[in-house]
């Protein structure tokens, strides 16, 4: 094979399967989504493990497939990540590099960076070395992501940052943050925003670990005091930190297609429970129940329709017929359909669901899931917030009325919980 | 529809959408309302000519499609079908003339199908209690060189209309298709009402009809696998079409929420329509998804077929109805007038998600069919 001729899908295909059948373990079980692990030392154990899987694809030529070559990545097509996705299915991977990792993060770096800062950091994170995280969220406010606080004045070379991060799923074991901040008061909303990357674990950043109520504290926020960043961490212009900001939430929206993303085939979630709604079956005894036939098919079916729409909105957007905000449509849909499909997990489970016994196997647990039900269609940005895009972006209807447009930002009203660290 | 078609695709699609727009305008469906057969003679064989009965029929036995993927052709028509809530009798005659020209590429009712003299319909589905989807109790018999069949199809589409009924019947444990004529001794045809203006159906007894055994399309018992294809096939058609009602009405609503002001201000700037529009976009495009996906599955023959067929009838059955009743709710009281045309594509949904299996049942066949793989696994 030349050096400039890609390798064939149909070869990598192979060779990925090869790599995977001798060196990573079957998926073990059901996917429990956030459920509370236990202890530090188990989180922490897994978090080295993921580690370590993405060091072993990566040295066998798996990793970053749509990755440029001289980044650390294949170069090769949104074809062979398929085919990766294909051949990883039913295997372990490393799941928590797929988000924000490599989407949104390498995703807004390979956009943004500076030639240095993707030589820095886009081979390290396909090394397994660097676990990134989204600093977006505030206490003041998710949904209005450009209404941030969180505030960086300039001081030579290098930037000051005062503020709060929140909501971040798993910041105290992750190195490195995607920030966006506000560098200029005396602007609009959106033109004095700056976006920045710093390391986590270091002076200046105090992290408070929150408990979710499952029980678990992967959620985190982060205290910003004095933390000095050098202007070489800064990733695009001063000011124009929203236009990072709108590719950046077009890469979240489309997490689920992205070429960045190993993500195992059938495993998209939203409608991927089927494993698990079968082993409930099983456990209830309930397989042949007509009524939880009916379940387990919408189940199926909302996986099936789901894949098939995610393939569409990525084909559609790649070949320009839709617009960039279509990928809304595929956040509103995995939001929906993850309710939907967390309340039949819970009605197959039964009476469990309220009260049970470790011995209850797959059943155990399960209402405590279904108190969660509703993470899907928050993270990532709020599923309103989703219809509001696709009825404003994509068809067109009249924008909800803007009291924060043609205002110094500082004048924006702010209800009276949030306290700013104003400059 | 896919966001992407090839140019002949493409053509196929506009010179159908032309025709329907000149000749199956809403005026002209709600004429045929009071119509017998539910559409024109001359309307049919005009269709014929732009391709509408060719494409599951093989180029040897005369017939064509535009891409390697004929259903996938067909799926374009049925959607524009669709958003015509056009008449004539596409799914049967499709159904009938692929699994016929298959079985014997010479047959005269090919010929006469695809030039659109004739129209065949094809009879699987039962009455109650036998209206499970599958259900088959009508009986083929072999008495010498004849087949006997008895017992009744419902609801058989066209079937007054029709010159030959392909009927699904039961020998023994296997299953029989036999081509028969509707002048044949014994045959009872019955018509039914419907929700649909333009579509017709009948329920037709089969008093011992003796045909020839030479009637027999494949083998006698054996012919399980066309049969599931062709339900295959007619799902494909069936979530088409349905996708393009739905295409329509949801085009219709939009306008209409720019365009009629309450408070003042017009529908859609309100958010809580607008949120709503937000979901019927959502279902919409899905639904598009997963139509294509069944449609190429189908065409291709491939192992996930018979499932992503039935996933499309039970999505788009089900939110289907939810998006055309939205748009009902959406435009007050003229979206409950004859006068309006929204009902139009109401109609050919609610028909459609009724034809082939309900939208429960298609959840149980996606289930099944998993349950099925598992005991094989
Ligand atoms: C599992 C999980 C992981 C997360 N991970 C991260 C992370 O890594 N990094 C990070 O920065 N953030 C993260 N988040 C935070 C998430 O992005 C925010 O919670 C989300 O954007 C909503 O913001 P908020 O919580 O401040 O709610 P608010 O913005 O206060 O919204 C409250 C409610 O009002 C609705 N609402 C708000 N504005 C409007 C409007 N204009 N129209 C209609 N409805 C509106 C919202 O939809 C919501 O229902 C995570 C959240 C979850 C649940």
């Amino acid at each position: 094979m030349s050096e400039n001729a890609l390798e064939d899908v149909e070869s990598f295909r192979a060779r990925a399967k090869e790599f995977i059948h001798a060196n990573l373990r079957p998926s073990v079980g059901p996917s429990f989504g956030m459920r509370d692990v236990g202890s530090m030392e188990v989180e922490l154990a897994l978090v080295e493990h993921d580690r370590a899987l993405q060091r072993a694809l990566y040295e066998a030529g798996l990793a970053g497939v749509c990755v440029p070559k001289e980044y650390g990545g294949q170069g090769l097509t949104p074809a062979h990540q398929r085919a990766l996705n294909d051949a990883i299915s039913g295997f372990e991977y490393p799941g928590r590099f797929q988000a924000p990792t490599f989407s949104p993060c390498m995703a807004v770096l390979l956009d943004f960076g500076t030639e240095e800062q993707k030589q820095a950091h886009i081979p390290a994170m396909l090394r397994g070395e660097e676990l990134w995280m989204q600093f977006l969220s505030e206490p003041s406010g998710g949904s209005d992501v450009a209404g941030a606080l969180t505030n960086a004045v300039r001081d030579g070379d290098e930037w000051v940052m005062n503020g709060s991060k929140i909501w971040t799923t798993g910041a105290w074991w992750s190195d490195w943050a995607l920030c966006l901040a506000r560098t200029n008061w005396d602007v609009e909303k959106h033109r004095g925003l700056t976006v920045f990357i710093f390391p986590i674990h270091q002076a200046g950043i105090e992290i408070r670990r929150i408990e979710m109520l499952n029980g678990s504290k992967e959620f985190c926020e982060e205290f910003i005091t004095d933390l000095r960043i050098p202007d070489s961490d800064r990733v695009g212009d001063v000011d124009e930190g929203w236009t990072v900001g709108t590719r950046w939430m077009m890469h979240e929206r489309t997490l689920m297609n992205s070429s960045y993303v190993t993500m195992p085939a059938g495993r998209s979630e939203g409608g991927g429970r089927i494993g698990d709604a079968l082993a409930i079956a099983a456990a209830a005894g309930k397989q042949d129940d007509p009524v939880v036939q009916d379940l387990l098919g919408e189940l199926e079916v909302l996986e099936l329709v789901s894949n098939a729409l995610q393939r569409r909105l990525g084909d559609g957007m790649r070949a320009g017929t839709m617009s960039p905000q279509a990928s809304a449509i595929g956040r509103l849909f995995h939001g929906s359909a993850g309710v939907r499909s967390g309340s039949i997990l819970f009605e197959i489970v039964g009476a469990a669901g309220g009260a049970w016994e470790d011995e209850d196997g797959e059943l155990a647990e399960r209402g405590v899931d279904f108190l969660m039900r509703q993470i899907g269609s928050i993270g990532g940005g709020t599923t309103e917030i989703a219809r509001n895009v696709i009825s404003e972006r994509v068809l067109g209807m009249p924008r909800e009325r803007a009291v924060d447009k043609g205002i110094a930002f500082r004048d924006v009203p702010r209800g009276p919980s949030s306290q700013h660290s104003e400059a | 529809m896919q966001p992407s078609l090839e140019p002949d695709q493409q053509l196929l699609l506009s010179t159908t959408a032309k025709f329907l727009d000149e000749f199956a305008p809403p005026a002209e469906v709600r004429r045929l309302r009071d119509h017998d057969a539910g559409f024109e003679p001359d309307y049919w064989r005009r269709g014929a000519e732009l391709g509408w009965t060719s494409l599951l029929v093989s180029e040897d036995a005369g017939g064509g499609s535009v891409s390697d993927n004929g259903l996938v052709d067909l799926a374009l028509i049925a959607h524009e079908f669709g958003t015509h809530a056009a008449p004539g009798p596409l799914l049967p005659t499709s159904i009938v003339a692929g699994a016929v020209s298959r079985h014997d590429p010479g047959h005269e009712l090919v010929g006469a199908l695809l030039c659109g003299d004739a129209v065949a319909s094809w009879a699987f589905t039962e009455p109650v209690p036998n209206d499970a989807l599958g259900t088959v109790t009508v009986q083929a018999r072999v008495d010498g060189g004849d087949i006997v069949l008895r017992g009744t199809k419902r609801p058989v589409e066209s079937a007054v209309q029709a010159s030959h009924i392909l009927v699904v019947a039961a020998t023994g444990s296997g299953l029989t298709q036999v081509l028969v004529p509707t002048d044949a001794v014994g045959i009872e045809r019955r018509s039914m009402k419907t929700v649909d203006l333009t579509r017709r159906f009948a329920s037709v007894t089969f008093d011992d009809v003796r045909v020839p055994v030479t009637a027999v399309i494949g083998e006698v018992g054996g012919a399980a696998p066309a049969v599931e294809e062709q339900l295959q096939q007619a799902l494909a058609i069936l979530a088409a079409e349905s996708v393009g009602a739905m295409q329509h009405a949801f085009d219709m609503t939009i306008e209409w929420a720019f365009n009629r002001y309450s408070f003042g201000r017009s529908l859609a700037s309100y958010q809580a329509l607008k949120h709503r529009f937000a979901d019927m976009k959502t279902w919409l495009e899905a639904s598009h998804a997963i139509a294509d996906s069944a449609a190429q599955a189908v065409g291709a023959k491939s192992p996930d077929a018979a499932k992503l067929a039935s996933a499309a009838l039970a999505y788009i059955g089900h939110y289907g109805s939810e998006l055309l009743q939205d748009c009902v709710q959406l435009h007050g009281g003229i979206g409950v007038t004859f006068e309006h045309d929204l009902h139009l594509m109401l109609r050919r949904h609610t028909l459609d998600r009724t034809l082939y299996g309900t939208p429960a049942e298609h959840r149980r066949r996606v289930a099944g069919i998993d349950q099925k793989g598992r005991n094989a696994a």
